[in-house]
Parts: structure tokens; sequence; C-alpha cells
């Protein structure tokens, strides 16, 4: 009987990278599906615009450049990826912003650099800083979370501003609309209003903001349960929220009156989503284990640091970029010392 | 001195472990073929040259083969019949010179072994002379000479004895019925090996999970009353039956990169090794068979077959109840390290310890391969603290030098790595070729500097020859102008011409001496 010739390891391999990629979508689930609870039918009309955008983004470049479209589009990783870039948008918001921001992020942030594997920034947050950059008026106008306003668009509402810019019926967006509570936190004490009478109002809640703790404790047990199957590993995570924490709890002791509290900056933005989803992404964070923490370290500090003295509101996406940046070099100075090797 | 706590290692991993296909069968021996193919290397080193003649009548027990200088194992028939043939045969990786016997069926010993020694008194010097002439080699699979690694030892002292009783690579429990049925071997074997070294200490390692190997080897140490010998089991993580990990977990050291375990003072042997040792001392016995687990989805009835080198694998895979339908593929050894063989008409050596046949479930085709992601699973499984991304990296690149310094050559091709990467990258065939790649081009550079070397002895060889010719013409014109100075202008026309020319030489020179400040001679000059 004759048998076919292959190298060692014959061991059926544990996992793949559409597997791994899917079980981040699913993660990402509980917290997306509160998001949409909250602020409505924009959220999904988002992900739906991000991931098709996505598709056809991806399908086309991988054509271009002559790769095999199948394996690459089975992947998920175009769609991990505009997923997370519409859960970072404001929900009601032009289509076609949706669509330039994820169409920049894969072309020019991953398949111009040579694709899967290659992309030294984070695709997602490529497109989201060219967004906020660009767009920063409509980047920034988040309608009231639902049970705080109470009345949000339907669907037709939806629909109709999201492809013509315009609500039907006279509804005004500024009706609807509200400042995110780190936007809110941050001009009114720009204005020199204390901690305290910010956190007076109806958008805070007892931990963080009214409705976005939420939407970060789900997205937290998908990260946990992302842990759980060693998708990914606890260092980033870690690091991320240490980075932010940490200051965050220092300077509130300092001065409680203008420096919000660790809780407030952990559930009160997108710190979770982008501590166990955004940072984590593989191929544009550093690869030792060390370097990990330490990449996560800088994104949480540098979040922090964008939130407090910088221009704008949330600072995770600037943070993200800055550290891929760094992430050769973290990687290079944090290799392990090879096991029977003295100090290396 | 007792030692309970283990250590552990970096990265390995829980891998299925598919003992319970084959860990309950009884060892069966084989019955002997019609023909034996004996190859003459089974063992790292120098292949053997065979010492018998076709047409020669040998008995089992016989040596066959005998290594040219002193890397290597002697070989033995491993039953008695004639010798039919020297010639090359396929062999498990590519083609090699074998003996073919055809057997008569008697398997009559040899009346020529060595005697049987007595464990209890034997010098080192004695055992090693036995372990070779009687091929004794690591019977872990690694089948390097045992003889020499004894001698190496008592050389470099060592304090710390490990017998190697883990199996950790899926499915392989040859060792584990070895233990369980001959316990009383393995415990006399290491005891030999034990009190001719004189170490402080000596474990027999097994995994936690191979309990009633435990028990058999317990009940063999107290029916020995040996107490000076200590069983310790180890998590159930691949690699660690892998030396250098058994060793750092359990003593916490390292084996220096590049190193021995010797060079830290210590020794491994693996059990079927103490064993056959055993029964070289006290019978006289040669290793001319060993024990080969046959197992996976692809046999009908896995085994533990005690069988004799040179038996045709198909054999073997017949006394296990033949191919199932599902049968897709024959790795030698386990499915981490193993041998792809693309036939089973290869003859059974000493380093096959397992026949592994896989389905296309358990062993499926390797998976196009995407690009690497860099979510560094593989650096978590590297027992070695390596970075595989990085040496995939480079070895994308074709960066021999990087590949080197990024530590390729401590990879021990465990395939951890190349197990979880998500991406199906096949790692550990890139660290392999890299590896060849590198020893090619360290032989290119050899060559190269020897034939620059080899050129510039060469040129001042010719240099020299120069110097000295022209010295020598010199010595002698210089004679003779002085024999026909004072011949004083004699009667020889030749001296007359010569010393013509050569005053004709010194005024010229003196011509161009003075005052002129480029006094300098010049080469046409002194060749005048
Ligand atoms: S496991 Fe594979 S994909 Fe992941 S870092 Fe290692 S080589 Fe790259
Ligand atoms: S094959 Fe080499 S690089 Fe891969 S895990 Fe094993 S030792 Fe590490």
């Amino acid at each position: 009987m004759r048998f076919p010739e292959y190298s060692a390891p014959h061991l059926a391999p544990a996992t793949s990278v559409g597997l791994v990629m899917r079980r981040v979508v699913y993660a990402v689930v509980p917290g997306a599906a509160v998001m949409a609870l909250l602020f409505g039918w924009g959220v999904l009309l988002n992900m739906l615009l991000a991931v098709t955008t996505a598709l056809i983004c991806e399908a086309l470049m991988l054509r271009l450049r002559g790769r095999p479209t199948g394996p690459y589009l089975r992947d998920c990783s175009a769609v991990l990826a505009a997923l997370l870039l519409a859960l970072a948008l404001p929900p009601l918001l032009p289509w076609w912003i949706t669509v330039l921001g994820v169409a920049f992020g894969l072309i020019f942030g991953k398949h111009l650099y040579g694709g899967l594997g290659f992309n030294p920034f984070n695709p997602a947050m490529v497109g989201y800083v060219v967004l906020l950059i660009s767009f920063p008026r409509e980047m920034t106008l988040w309608p009231a979370p639902a049970f705080i306003g109470g009345t949000g668009p339907d669907l037709w509402q939806t629909l109709v501003y999201v492809f013509s810019g315009h609500f039907p019926d006279q509804l005004q967006f500024d009706a609807i609309s509200r400042a995110t509570p780190l936007d809110e936190v941050r001009v009114r004490l720009g204005q020199d209003e204390s901690l305290q009478a910010i956190r007076g109002g109806p958008a805070f809640g007892t931990l963080g903001a009214h409705g976005w703790e939420w939407i970060n404790l789900l997205f937290l047990a998908g990260g946990l349960w992302l842990l759980r199957c060693r998708v990914i590993g606890w260092q980033i995570p870690v690091g991320v929220l240490a980075g932010i924490a940490v200051p965050a709890l220092l300077f509130s002791l300092i001065g409680p009156d203008q420096y919000p509290g660790a809780a407030f900056h952990l559930l009160a933005g997108g710190a979770m989503l982008g501590a166990f989803f955004i940072a984590t992404d593989p191929v544009s964070a550093a690869t030792t284990r060390r370097g990990r923490l330490y990449y996560g370290l800088g994104i949480g500090i540098l979040t922090w640091v964008i939130r407090t003295w910088g221009g704008y509101p949330d600072g995770i996406a600037f943070a993200v970029l800055l550290m891929n940046m760094a992430a050769p070099l973290i990687d290079q100075y944090t290799r392990p010392r090879i096991h029977g090797r003295g100090s290396a | 001195m007792m030692r309970s706590r283990l250590f552990g290692f970096p990265g390995g991993l829980r891998l299925p472990r598919w003992k319970d296909l084959s860990d309950h069968a009884a060892i069966m021996t084989a019955p002997v073929p019609d023909k034996l193919i004996i190859p003459l290397q089974q063992h790292t080193g120098d292949a053997c040259r065979p010492v018998v003649a076709v047409g020669d009548r040998v008995s089992r027990g016989d040596r066959v083969g005998q290594p040219p200088g002193y890397y290597g194992a002697c070989i033995h028939a491993a039953s008695s019949g004639t010798v039919i043939a020297l010639e090359n045969h396929p062999v498990i990786g590519g083609s090699a010179p074998c003996v073919v016997i055809r057997t008569d069926g008697a398997d009559t010993w040899s009346p020529c072994l060595p005697p049987p020694l007595d464990p209890g008194n034997i010098g080192t010097e004695t055992l090693i002379e036995r372990l070779w002439s009687c091929g004794v080699v690591g019977m872990g699979g690694a089948t390097f000479p045992t003889d020499i690694k004894l001698a190496a030892a008592r050389a470099a002292g060592v304090r710390l004895l490990i017998i190697n009783g883990i199996e950790c690579e899926p499915g392989i429990t040859c060792d584990d019925r070895l233990i369980r049925e001959r316990a009383r071997e393995v415990v006399l074997g290491t005891r030999l090996f034990r009190d001719c070294l004189a170490v402080d200490e000596t474990l027999l390692a097994l995994e936690e999970d191979r309990t009633e190997a435990r028990t058999a080897l317990e009940q063999a140490l107290a029916d020995t009353g040996e107490t000076g010998i200590r069983v310790v089991s180890v998590p159930a993580r691949y690699p660690s039956g892998s030396e250098r990990q058994l060793i750092e977990q359990l003593t916490g050291r390292e084996v220096p990169s590049g190193g021995l375990p010797l060079d830290i003072g210590m020794l491994c042997q693996n059990v079927g090794t103490v064993a056959a040792a055993w029964r070289a001392v006290t019978r006289g016995e040669p290793v001319t068979g060993r024990i080969v687990t046959v197992t996976g989805q692809g046999v009908c009835r896995p085994a533990n077959i005690e069988a004799r080198l040179g038996t045709p694998l198909a054999e073997l895979i017949e006394l296990a109840g033949g191919y199932t339908d599902s049968a897709a593929r024959l790795v030698m050894g386990g499915p981490m390290m193993g041998v792809s063989l693309t036939t089973d008409a290869l003859p059974l050596t000493k380093g096959c310890n397992c026949l592994l046949v896989g389905d296309n479930g358990d062993l499926p085709a390797p998976q196009p391969a995407m690009p690497c992601i860099r979510c560094g699973a593989c650096a978590d499984a590297c027992p070695v603290l390596l970075l595989p991304q990085q040496l995939h990296w480079h070895a994308l690149g074709q960066n021999l030098d990087s590949l080197r310094s990024a530590g390729l050559d401590d990879c021990i091709e465990c395939g951890a790595c190349a197990v979880v990467c998500p991406s199906h990258i096949p790692l550990v065939r890139e660290f392999r070729d890299a590896k060849t790649a590198i020893a090619m081009r360290d032989l290119e550079r050899e060559r190269a500097e020897r034939a620059r070397q080899r050129f510039a002895f060469r040129q001042q060889r010719l240099e020299r020859e120069r110097r000295e010719a022209e010295e020598q013409r010199r010595r002698k014109k210089e004679a003779l102008a002085r024999a026909s100075e004072s011949a004083s202008g004699g009667d020889d026309p030749r001296k007359a011409a010569i010393q013509a020319a050569v005053e004709r030489a010194r005024r010229k020179r003196a011509a161009s001496r003075p005052g002129h400040g480029q006094s300098v001679p010049t080469a046409d000059d002194e060749r005048t």
C-alpha cells in the first residue's frame, strides 16, 4: 500500500484563522446587542453597511492583488475589522461616511501594506481616525441612550436619515442628540465646572455613565469568554485596563473634583471594546508575551492622557495607532531568553 | 536529596493521548519472517561494513555488520538462516545497504554469543565493551550508540541519572508495555548504569496517567529491594519526554544551548535502552529486536509487537489486523515528530518505536498556509522559548544570519508551534529547511575558505621559490665574478664577456646614482 508523504507534525491543527476571527465576532455580539437596544436601529445599520463594504473591498482588493478570494474571505478578518469600526461609530451617521471609513481602513490600512498579516496598523482604527479627523462634527454626534431620552428614531426615520442626511417629518437631530459622557465631562470640566456638579446630571449612572456601563460590562463578558477560549491572552487587555485605571485612580485621589475616577474611565467610553477587541488585534500588536503587556499599558496610559488633556473625548483609536508604531521596537526589546542560554 | 517538587518547563501542549488504543494490548511476539532485510545503519554515526558474505550461514545474534570506526554500533542477525544478498534496499528515510537473510525457521541462537556477566560487579570498561559488541543504542528513537554515551558520561562524571519512561507523543505505548510487563528488567538495567557511574541520585520518570506502569515499577523495586531509584510522575504534557524538557522539569536546570546533559552532570537513558543493556550483560544477548507500537485509526487491532529487526513493516501491520478502509497515512514514530512513510515495504530498525496509521480525521492532509497573523500561539507553545513567528519571518526572507541569531539552532523541532498555528504555516518544515540551508552555506564557506587558503599558500610558495631561485642565481653570479676577478681577466672568453657585462652594469648604476635624488635602484638594475 502506498501513502502520501507529508512533513511533521502530522497531527490535525487545533484551530484556524477563520475560527479565531469568528470567535471574536461571537464575543462581540452581546455588547453590540445592548448597544443596539440603547441607541436604536442605527447601530445595526452601521454594522450592516460596514460588513457589506468590507466584503466588497476585500474581494476587490484580493482580485486586484491576484490572491484567491475564497480562503481569504473565509478568514473573516475583514468582517471583524468592519464590525469593530462600526461599533466605534456614532449610530446615526450618513451612510457614505461609514462606507468611506471601512473602505479606507481596509484598502489603505491593510491591502496596500500587503494584506492579512502585513499591516502595521489596526485597519479598523485607521478608518476610524481618518473619519474622526475628516468629519469631526458628524463623528461626535451621538443620540441619547434610549432610556434617558426615551424616544429614539424608529427604523424608518433612521433609514431616511442615514441615506439622505435629514430626518423625515421635522424631527431634528438636536432634539435627540446629546454628547457622550466622556465628551460632556471633558467640555464641562474645560468650563471649570466641578465634577460633582457634572455627575449630578441624568447622563451619569452609579458606575460610569448611564447605558454605557452596560455596554462596557457586556463587552467585558465577551472578552472574558475570549480569554477562556484562549483566543486572546490576558496581557493586552490587562495592560490597557490597568493603563487607564491606575492613572485615573491616582489623579482622582489627588484632585477628586477635576479628575474622574477609574470606574468612570473604564465604563463610560470604549475602554472594554478597546481593551479586549481592538487592541488585541494580533497583526498590529506586539507579539512577545511581555511585549504585549507593555503594549497594552502604553495604549491604556495614552488613552487616559488623551482623554484627560487631549483634544478628543476618547483616545483609544489614537493610542492604538501610536502603539502600533512602537510594536516592532517593543518586540525587539522583549524577546524571551531562549531556554538553555544565558541572559540574552 | 529527596526531590519531590517538579519545576515544569515553558510552553508545551496538552495533546490528545491516543494511548487507550493500544495500552491494553500485551506485547505479542512477531513470527520470524521468511526474509530479514537488515539495514547496515540503524544508529546515528557511521554505517556498518558487512562482516558476512553472500552464502554464509548465520545464527541469531551473529554479527553481520561492524562500524568502521568509533562512531557506530554493531548489527546482528535477528534469526538463523543464510545470507542471500548484500544490496541496497529501501529503508526508512531513503535507500541503504542491507544484509538480506533467508531464515531457516529454526531460529537457533549463535553458539558464540559473549558470555553472561555478573551485573553485580561489572566494571564500567566491561560494560562499555559489552554495550558495543551487543549493538545497544538509544531505543527511544534517537539511536545514539549507548557505549559512546556511557564512555562520555564516565569521563565527565555524572551526578544524576534519569531513566526516561515518558512517551509524550500521542499513541506510542511500547515503553509503557515494556515497563508493565518487564519492570524487573528495567529496574535491574537502571541499577546497572547507576552502579557503574556511581551517581548520587537516580530518577525514573513516567507520565502521571501511566499508573499501572508505576505500580509495576514500584513492585519491581520492592521485589529487588532497591531503594536508590525513585519513580517520578510528571504531567502528561508534550514534549515532556524530550531530554532537555525532562531535565528541566525534574531539576529546574537548563541544559546549555548547544551542550549536552553531561555538561551539567546528568545522563538520560530510555527505559528500552536499560532493558536492552540488561539483556546484553546478563545473557550476552545482542539487540536483535525491539518492541514497536502499531496503532492509529488506520489499523484494525492496535498492538504492541516485539519483532526482529529487519522484519518488513507490512507484516507488523498484518499482525495488528491490517489496514482499515480509512487508512490514509503511515508514520514511523508519533504524530508530532514522526517520519511520513510512503510505503510499508521497509524493514524494522532499532529506532522504530511506533507505526502510526492515521485516517483523514486524525492526520489530515496539510491545509494551505495563510499569512502569519502574529497571534503568538506558536511562541506560547514553544518549550525553548523561541519566537517561531520571528523565525518564520526570517525564513520567508531567507535571512540565514537573523535565523541563527534568533535561536534557530536551539529549535528541537518538536512541532508544538506548527500544531497550534491558526494559519497552518508548516513552521517545522521551514525551520528544518533553514537549518539545512545554513549547514550548506557553512560548508560552502568552509570550502571557499580552504580554497582561499590553498591559493594563498600556493602564491606564497611560488613567491618563495622565485626568491630562492633568484638568490641562487645571484650567488652563482657573485661566485663567477669573484672567480673571474681572481683569474684577472684570464683567457676564458665567456668569463671575459660576463666581466664586461658586469662592468657595464656597474657603470650604469654609478651614473644614475649621484645627485639626482632618485637613487633607488630599479628592478632592471638588479636583474642585469
Ligand atoms: S501561530 Fe502561526 S500565525 Fe500565530 S504567530 Fe505563530 S506563526 Fe504566526
Ligand atoms: S519546533 Fe522549534 S520553534 Fe517550534 S515549538 Fe518546537 S522548539 Fe519551538
